[in-house]
């Protein structure tokens, strides 16, 4: 610093762009920054080019042509006179729902067989471990694959679960029947799910832009009510207990609250199963999961868990035994022990990498294209790509799909991460 | 310094694919071998055998181009591609030609940019769906699951057949029709659908055949044929005449075991030309004179491909029918060679 400060200022060569130190390392930045300016000029050009060359050009216009493809699994209504806007919105739906029972599912085994792995029981902890190196060792790909042709040749065909009357005659059982109380029906082409039916729905309102259900709404502000109100009352119970000591016995009244308001509801509007049926060809009634669904979501989820296994290991293992060792001291079982003193500061190690698995996750979705999932990558990145011949608009719109997708979780994990971090009070 | 080297680079690279673009035929030629899309496995059009050598009607295809413009029907790479990845893969220069069981569509010529340069077989969509199963006709298959091949004309085909009958299915996407024929057979599906020649192959792989039927109704107009680039004219007549030259072929009697001797006592002008005894037809497409000459000993003309490979007697036992030559009350007609 103080050879820099006598330096004189009035002689500034350009040399001294190269040879002061001072200025060096501006000068390799502008340098730097101008050559990626012009590979990103470049690759514009050279995709203009070749564009023209075809006699294409850039046009996001057939997002509202009509898309004439059907799909197997749609979250939203769709038909094949859509447009292939909508397509890929059943594309999105189809993604998130795997990205987010995915990333549920795979805490939740992920916790557990992390936990587990450090258990004292010589047995369990050896099984967990062989859990942990299986899964994560051999590519997801192939446990999408498995998972799904598994699904596919083991499980009966529609037609095994079908009683005729010469069997009845003869007091045969069917090859197949529905599990669960006679309400789910596993077949080779999906898994075939009761469906709730509301007698009295509310109905929709157009506000012009959008389309709103009624029904959807009002169980949206009931739940939200009832755990507005529980927390309210567990406040009010901490609020008693920091001033007598005592904390007022709660959980009755948090029940009723979180599920009295709903099954009142659902309850008024007349909630009813459909019970899926063999008619035809197919199961009918109900609602079909398809098994590209279940096989990537199960395969997603094993695989991510094996990873986050491993992060909640180390969290844990990073807490400082004086912590047990303390609460052990106070009393605590050690279930206790696990869930209020070493889960919670372990969260704060754990955080950060669980952000990552979640990302990843959610980008292996689109390892679904291997098994015709449809989703983001089957509908906008398969069909519509292939149908319209969008290459370059179809990948370009995925990518920033994606990346908003991850961007947004991102997000929000680094929010919930300041908020379990210690704070410097 | 550092820029000039990078612009030195740049314009370098904007030469080669410059160059690149000029001419696919070039690129062959220099590169001694033609890389042809191919279907990943379709008994009978194109597939590779146990010891990797490719063969069937599409694939003749290809052959026979190899032989025209490189004098040997064996410097050709095949590169297997699914419904999908087809149309990427000839765009982005991975291919130099198509050979895939693909439907010229006016959108495909259009928006996809593509050159359907002839039509080597007149096809159209049919249904294949297990005899117990009880159906007779596409329009009792109300309810039913069906497995398609994602990105293809018969995925749009089979959402308007079944709107139009108003009856409903749930489609099961697959791949490629080896994953077809795996869903099909587990019973994943009631019914497979796609082009009736290619029902008609994978019916024939089928261990029990005979307990599988494809169902009468034609859905749709498939004219298969060899696609090529937008925008490279001379490729597309190059692959145009040499299939046109195996058809001239069929119609003048020509076969892979007699060309020697038609050439020799042939008093007939066009097959002189066509064989490059007269004129320079074939060098004006920029090939060797003997360029069709070449097509038709190493792969035969039209009829023999159709008959080895597809033909009544193959295990997929497909007629002529619409592909019989016009003389003979099919649609295959090729332009006077002159």
């Amino acid at each position: 610093m103080a050879m820099a400060a006598e330096a004189p200022k009035d002689s500034f060569r350009l040399s001294m762009l190269i040879f002061d130190t001072r200025y060096r390392s501006y000068t390799i930045q502008a340098v730097v920054l101008g050559l990626f300016v012009l590979a990103i000029i470049w690759l514009g050009y050279n995709v203009d080019r070749n564009l023209d060359a075809r006699g294409k050009e850039l046009s996001f216009a057939f997002l509202w042509q009509r898309a004439g493809y059907d799909i197997p699994q749609t979250l939203i209504p769709y038909t094949n006179d859509n447009v292939h806007f909508r397509a890929l919105l059943v594309g999105l739906t189809n993604t998130l729902a795997v990205a987010i029972c995915g990333c549920i599912l795979a805490t939740i085994l992920g916790v557990f067989i992390g936990v587990l792995r450090l258990s004292k029981n010589w047995l369990v902890s050896r099984l967990m471990t062989v859990y942990v190196e299986v899964f994560r060792n051999v590519p997801l790909l192939l446990w999408v694959l498995l998972s799904y042709v598994i699904l596919t040749e083991t499980m009966p065909q529609p037609r095994d679960f079908r009683v005729t009357d010469e069997m009845l005659a003869a007091g045969e059982a069917p090859a197949a029947s529905m599990t669960l109380f006679d309400t789910v029906a596993i077949t080779n082409r999906g898994t075939n799910v009761p469906a709730p039916l509301l007698e009295r729905g509310l109905g929709t309102i157009d506000l012009g832009f959008m389309s709103v259900n009624l029904t959807f709404l009002a169980i949206v502000l009931v739940i939200a009510g009832s755990v507005l109100a529980h927390r309210f009352i567990r406040a009010q119970a901490t609020a008693i207990q920091e001033a007598t000591g005592v904390r007022p016995v709660t959980w009755w009244k948090s029940l009723l609250v979180l599920f009295a308001p709903i099954i009142a509801l659902l309850a008024a509007l007349g909630l009813h199963w459909e019970v899926p049926e063999l008619k035809g060809f197919n199961f009918q009634g109900g609602i079909l999961v398809a098994h590209a669904f279940t096989a990537l979501l199960l395969a997603l989820s094993l695989y991510t868990a094996a990873f986050i296994a491993e992060i909640v290991r180390g969290g844990i293992q990073a807490i400082n035994r004086g912590q047990s060792e303390a609460a052990f001291a106070l009393g605590l079982r050690p279930s206790r022990t696990m869930s209020l003193v070493i889960l919670p500061q372990a969260l704060r190690v754990i955080i950060p990498p669980l952000i990552s698995q979640f990302l990843n996750l959610t980008k292996n979705t689109s390892l679904g294209v291997a098994i015709s999932y449809s989703d983001l990558s089957g509908t906008l990145g398969g069909i519509t790509r292939n149908q319209t011949g969008r290459e370059i608009e179809c990948v370009f719109l995925m990518m920033a799909i994606y990346l908003s997708i991850s961007l947004t979780i991102s997000m929000v994990m680094n929010w919930y991460n300041r908020s379990v971090q210690l704070k410097a009070r | 310094m550092e820029k000039s080297v990078f612009f030195g680079t740049l314009a370098a690279t904007a030469l080669v694919s410059g160059l690149a673009a000029a001419g696919t035929l070039d690129d062959v030629k220099a590169r001694g071998e033609l890389i042809c899309g191919s279907n990943t496995g379709l008994t009978g059009f194109g597939a590779p055998d146990a010891n990797g050598n490719w063969s069937g009607f599409d694939v003749d295809l290809c052959r026979a181009v190899a032989a025209a413009v490189l004098g040997d029907a064996n410097k050709v790479k095949f590169v297997p591609t699914t419904g999908e990845t087809r149309f990427t893969a000839l765009q982005s220069g991975e291919v130099d030609l198509l050979v895939r069981n693909s439907t010229w569509t006016a959108s495909r010529d259009s928006e996809l940019a593509l050159d359907f340069v002839a039509v080597n077989y007149y096809d159209g969509q049919g249904f294949m769906v297990k005899k117990d199963l009880g159906v007779s006709s596409a329009k009792e298959l109300d309810g039913a699951t069906v497995c398609i091949q994602t990105g293809t004309t018969t995925e749009l085909n089979l959402a308007d057949f079944f709107k139009e009958n108003n009856i409903s299915y749930q489609p099961v996407n697959v791949a490629d029709d080896s994953e077809a024929q795996r869903q099909y057979i587990a019973g994943a599906c009631d019914a497979f659908t796609t082009d009736a020649s290619g029902l008609a192959a994978t019916r024939a792989t089928l261990p029990d055949a005979e307990n599988h039927i494809i169902l009468p109704e034609i859905i749709s107009k498939e004219p298969l044929g060899p696609v090529v680039r937008h925008g490279d004219n001379n490729w597309g007549d190059v692959v145009r005449w040499t299939y046109y030259a195996l058809v001239i072929a069929e119609e003048k009697g020509i076969t892979q075991a007699n060309i020697e001797e038609v050439l020799a006592s042939t008093n007939d002008e066009e097959v002189k030309r066509l064989l490059g005894a007269s004129g320079d037809m074939a060098a004006k497409f920029g090939l060797d004179n003997a360029a069709f000459k070449n097509a038709i000993a190493a792969v035969g003309n039209y009829g023999e491909i159709f008959a080895r490979n597809i033909g009544e007697g193959t295990s997929i036992n497909l007629a002529r029918g619409l592909n019989a030559l016009w003389t003979q009350g099919g649609l295959q007609y090729a332009p006077p060679f002159r």
